[in-house]
């Protein structure tokens, strides 16, 4: 019987944002409104996700597709316990590593310090760190810049060694939100097989991509979401980002058989990290 | 802030305390067919009952303190690793880099030196007026340099805390140890100060160790707390500096509030003289500096005239240091000198239990920015 990962429960995620406007900004009007003890005019409730429930099991690698605003980013942060939810629930087994696109580490360190910092704060002893320090660094392949500050990388460079360091840990969920949109073609074939070797060693994968193709060479499930709610969710990934991109009028995704052969081999290749 | 407690109190209520809670008709329901679960569930089984029973947690929910203290335990090595790499990146654009961190406090102690030793012939009748200056300023440096940079810890270091799962605790731990580091660079700055102001190096010095451990503790807790404060109040930010130029003149770190008692409310000196800060800085300076020690009010039997000469030659400038010491003649006004020992410890036990506590209450809001 198929084990549960994530359970996502009537998930609903309110965003509350100051400084929608319509406040004047001065002080007076700031006075006025403590005075009269009302709510700030500027707050705007944004509902970003109205209502999801789902299951993702052991071994599933779960593609979210939709348009920008759809709330693919907020839900995996509500998956990684980032954001609490308005209503409903996300129950999680084991802990969750959310891979954003700018969620670079430290910035002003060199990669080296980011790495050791990464094992450390995810729990790794300083002999497991140094155990996976080369094999983080060589899987990242930034090479010789892994002695300089992470802000001197290019963005593929910093989401290459996030990445890495992410990956280190076989953990139990990682949510990837496009953090693999800057790499480059070597590094997607790489991490689209430390991803499989995730998702057969017990973890289970959420990928947030713009790019169907990646979707649909990675996922065995696919979750299409339209204003915070799900449209569309199976095991059919043709079908349904065929569906997908009929609603929102893109190109059709090449499914050119002759390099999904080559990716799919490649892929296949064993390659540690 | 208001707006914000609400959803917070719901979602609290919903996790984990009470499994039932989010039961919910309609889309909470497991539909069964869409899922792809196995019959063993059965019909009407609601998703949280059904995660619950396979061992799943609310992935927002908070682990118990003795949980959160093994995990704050277990990453001892990355607090040490951050505080280092902060270190290093402090300095990493300055040209002098690490040197940076005994000049700090050494120009420091320059400035002093220049305005109270050269420019300015004042004693505000304190024997050894330099090194009673800056022995508070590197004292009170301490803390309120570890007060400032953890009320900024949870926003700079946002990206990891969204990245990364850990025990937050870890990240104020780590800058509050940046400052002791800090701080024991100032005191190695000190010593020789205290030597060429005629300070005699005795087995009281060595007082200075718990006296500024106590301190360190106490940080750890004011620090969790500017933590927490800094990362959900963004007025905290606008206020710190008033408060802490607050602290500082009610913290005797320029003038003795042990000798205040003769213009002052004895309850409002006694008042002065344990806050935290004065006391550590009182603590500190009876350690490393005998004259400190030897002219505090109520040492010495009570007698008149000295106190009274006290009163007049030991505040005018160009008169011998004799006279300066007399005010251990003069009754003692404020808390009793004998119980300060005791305030210390009080308050580093306070300040890190509630300090503690309050962080970890917020534990799972961090992230949220």
């Amino acid at each position: 019987m198929a084990e549960p990962m994530v359970v996502v429960d009537d998930l609903h995620v309110v965003y509350r944002v100051y400084g929608r406007g319509g406040d004047r900004g001065t002080a007076a009007s700031s006075l006025f409104r403590l005075v009269r003890r009302r709510r700030r005019a500027s707050i705007r409730e944004v509902h970003a996700i109205r209502g999801m429930s789902f299951v993702a099991y052991r071994g599933d690698a779960i593609g979210v597709v939709g348009r920008n605003g759809s709330g693919k980013s907020t839900l995996l942060r509500a998956i990684a316990g980032l954001l609490p939810a308005e209503q409903g629930n996300v129950y999680t087994a084991g802990e969750a590593a959310l891979l954003g696109v700018n969620a670079a580490l430290l910035n002003d360190l060199t990669g080296e310090r980011n790495v050791v910092l990464g094992c450390l704060a995810m729990g790794m002893s300083r002999e497991e760190t140094a155990n996976a320090y080369p094999g983080i660094v060589e899987f990242s392949g930034v090479g010789d810049f892994i002695d300089l500050p992470m802000k001197t990388y290019s963005s593929g460079m910093g989401s290459r060694l996030r990445f890495a360091i992410a990956a280190a840990r076989a953990q139990d969920i990682l949510l990837v939100d496009e953090a693999l949109a800057t790499g480059d073609a070597e590094f997607r074939v790489k991490s689209h097989a430390r991803i499989q070797e995730l998702q057969e060693s017990a973890g289970t994968v959420f990928l947030v991509a713009h790019n169907l193709e990646e979707v649909e060479l990675t996922c065995n499930r696919v979750i299409w979401m339209e204003r915070g709610q799900i449209v569309k969710e199976g095991e059919d990934v043709v079908g349904i980002i065929d569906e997908y991109i009929a609603a929102s009028g893109g190109a059709p995704v090449l499914r050119d058989p002759v390099t999904r052969r080559r990716m799919k081999a490649q892929v296949a290749a064993p390659i540690k990290a | 802030m208001t707006d914000q407690k609400t959803p917070l109190r719901a979602r609290l209520g919903r996790a984990g305390r009470d499994p039932n809670a989010g039961r919910l008709a309609g889309p909470g329901q497991l539909r069964t067919t869409d899922l792809g679960v196995e019959s063993t569930s059965g019909d009407g089984l609601s998703l949280a009952d059904y995660a619950i029973a396979h061992g799943l947690r609310p992935s927002a929910e908070r682990p118990s303190i003795p949980a959160y203290l093994r995990q704050l335990w277990r990453r001892v090595h990355f607090i040490l690793a951050f505080a280092t790499a902060r270190n290093i990146a402090m300095y990493t654009e300055a040209k002098l880099g690490q040197l940076w961190q005994v000049l700090t406090p050494l120009l420091n102690a320059g400035v002093y030196w220049l305005i109270f030793g050269k420019l300015l012939d004042i004693n505000r009748g304190i024997p050894n007026y330099l090194g009673f200056v800056v022995t508070g300023v590197f004292v009170f440096n301490f803390t309120q340099r570890a007060f400032i940079s953890t009320s900024t810890v949870m926003t700079d270091s946002l990206e990891l805390i969204r990245a990364l799962h850990f025990p937050r605790a870890a990240l104020p731990l780590a800058y509050v140890m940046i400052e002791f580091q800090q701080m024991l660079l100032s005191m190695v700055v000190l010593i020789p100060i205290l030597l060429f102001t005629h300070e005699p190096l005795t087995w009281y010095w060595l007082l200075a160790i718990p006296a500024l451990l106590l301190q360190t503790i106490f940080n750890v807790g004011v620090g969790l707390l500017a933590a927490r404060l800094g990362a959900q109040v963004n007025d905290f930010s606008q206020l710190l500096p008033f408060l802490m130029r607050t602290w500082l003149y009610a913290s005797g770190v320029l003038f003795s509030i042990q000798t205040l008692g003769h213009t002052v409310n004895s309850k409002i000196v006694a008042l002065l003289e344990v806050n935290p800060a004065a006391l550590y800085i009182t603590l500190v300076r009876n350690a490393l500096m005998s004259s400190q020690r030897e002219s505090a009010p109520g040492t010495k039997p009570y007698n008149a005239l000295r106190c009274a000469q006290w009163h007049t030659l030991g505040h005018a400038p160009g008169q011998p240091q004799k006279y300066q010491l007399y005010s251990a003649y003069c009754h003692y006004t404020g808390a009793n000198p004998a119980h300060f020992w005791y305030y210390a410890i009080g308050w580093a036990v306070v300040s890190i239990i509630v300090g503690f506590y309050f962080f970890w209450r917020a534990e799972t809001r961090y992230g949220r920015g």
